[in-house]
């Protein structure tokens, strides 16, 4: 295996594109260095992204905050417009590992490790959160509910990297939040996670809603019956039910040792709504 | 297969090692380095035996490779004590029996550190939820809080040592 770690996206585009073998990027390594020591990767390359400067800074854009793919999810919380824009999006970030793991971990990693049940992601999909793919071909930007297509798997083409995450700027009255459950109070796997985001207008009345689950089927994914269930109401208790209706019968879990599949699907709609109302009141105060 | 030729400062002093590309920073320090204070729990990031400061942030250093550690700053637990003086975290930890077989210990008291740096009054939920990614099977974490809470009361100016 070859170590490289490039200063430049050229440069690690270039490296992963001409590598004949088995190429690996590596960002804050919380999970690629796990399965490279118990075997379950073998690379021939690995690309550490974190020499490149302009991966490493969050940046406030005309159109969202864009945050770099070499950026730690611990330097993301202490981001003041981060956590104040998209408190949603960090306390998810935030729900990753330990500290120790916080002081490397990714969103973009993340992502691009492709876990059904990775917590930054159904709160990135809430979001609207747009991919930055660099790659031979030049540059795309993709939401980012179409990177993963399985547990593990993506849509990335050889030698592309996601070298940031765009979270766009939001109107008033607009707020996101983040819940998952796990059996203890830290330092689990989700066995469901739950991230919206909705707007509302000066009366109060929902506009805008999307509605992203984790941890209940091959990939995060986006249940517009759930946002609909919201749209046009005052997220009433009517409103929150019938979102926590489309919630489970969206879900299709898988039964594992961390939970049932009546559990998960239970529970996909217990958090919707939880998460629902503090999205809600965090909304009222960006009226 | 070719080696790494890495230059990083631990614990202040710079220092100097060839790996192998797919080695751990934790190999490094204990198996080239022979600095074995830190200790290999779980492997996976899981239990923070391994627990360095990495450039100002607690990292587990079985999820670093040895090569990533160029130009960077690493400290240690043997870079905690000055020379016969333990830290106070130390002290603490021995006066209070913050710990019986002390396999996670070292991990803690850099994790530990790396807290009173940023915040000198955690509380105890900080220190708990800081403190959530290092395992101990013996103390039942009380004790390990306790000592920690102390030490941090003493580097405040708030009590004699220990």
């Amino acid at each position: 295996m070859r170590y490289e770690s490039p200063t430049t996206i050229d440069a690690a585009v270039t490296l992963l594109a001409g590598e004949t073998g088995k190429a690996h990027v590596l960002a804050g390594g919380t999970d690629l260095l796990v399965r490279l020591r118990s075997g379950f990767v073998e690379p021939d390359l690995i690309v550490d992204l974190k020499r490149i400067d302009t991966l490493k800074t969050i940046t406030l854009e005309s159109d969202g905050l864009r945050v770099g793919a070499a950026v730690p999810s611990a330097e993301l919380n202490e981001h003041a417009d981060a956590v104040a824009g998209w408190p949603g999006v960090c306390e998810a970030a935030g729900l990753i590992g330990s500290t120790q793991v916080q002081g490397r971990a990714t969103i973009s990693g993340n992502l691009c490790n492709a876990s059904p049940a990775a917590d930054s992601v159904p709160a990135m999909v809430a979001a609207g959160a747009i991919a930055r793919i660099i790659g031979p071909n030049g540059t795309r930007d993709v939401p980012v509910e179409e990177i993963a297509t399985g547990p593990g798997k993506t849509s990335l083409q050889k030698g592309e990297i996601v070298e940031s995450i765009l979270l766009p700027k939001r109107p008033a009255g607009t707020a996101d939040a983040y819940l998952r459950f796990i059996p203890r109070t830290e330092m689990d796997i989700a066995v469901v996670g739950v991230g919206i985001c909705l707007t509302i207008d000066g009366s109060g009345i929902c506009t805008a809603a999307r509605v992203s689950l984790g941890a209940v089927a091959a990939k995060v994914i986006i249940v517009e019956s759930a946002a609909k269930a919201l749209i046009g109401t005052k997220v009433d208790d009517a409103a929150l039910n019938a979102l926590a209706a489309a919630c489970s019968t969206a879900a299709t879990p898988i039964d594992d040792k961390r939970g049932t599949v009546e559990f998960r699907t239970d529970i996909a709609g217990t958090l919707a709504k939880r998460a629902a109302a503090i999205a809600l009141k965090r909304a009222e105060k960006n009226l | 297969m070719s080696q790494v030729h890495v230059t990083t400062k631990i614990n202040g002093d710079t220092t100097e090692y060839l790996c192998d590309a797919e080695e751990t920073l934790l190999d490094v320090l204990r198996d080239r380095l022979q600095m074995t204070g830190s200790k290999e729990g779980c492997g996976t990031g899981d239990c923070g035996a391994c627990t360095v400061i990495m450039d100002g942030r607690p990292v587990c250093s079985c999820l670093v490779l040895g090569a990533e550690a160029e130009g960077r700053s690493v400290e240690t637990i043997e870079g905690m004590a000055k020379g016969e003086e333990l830290h106070p975290l130390q002290r603490h930890f021995l006066n209070g029996a913050a710990l019986q077989c002390g396999i996670c210990t070292p991990g803690i008291l850099v994790a530990a550190k790396a807290l009173l740096a940023q915040n000198a009054n955690p509380t105890e939920t900080e220190i708990r939820y800081w403190l959530a990614g290092n395992l101990c099977r013996c103390t039942g974490y009380d004790k390990i809080i306790r000592a920690v809470q102390s030490a941090a009361a003493e580097m405040r100016g708030e009590s004699h040592a220990a």
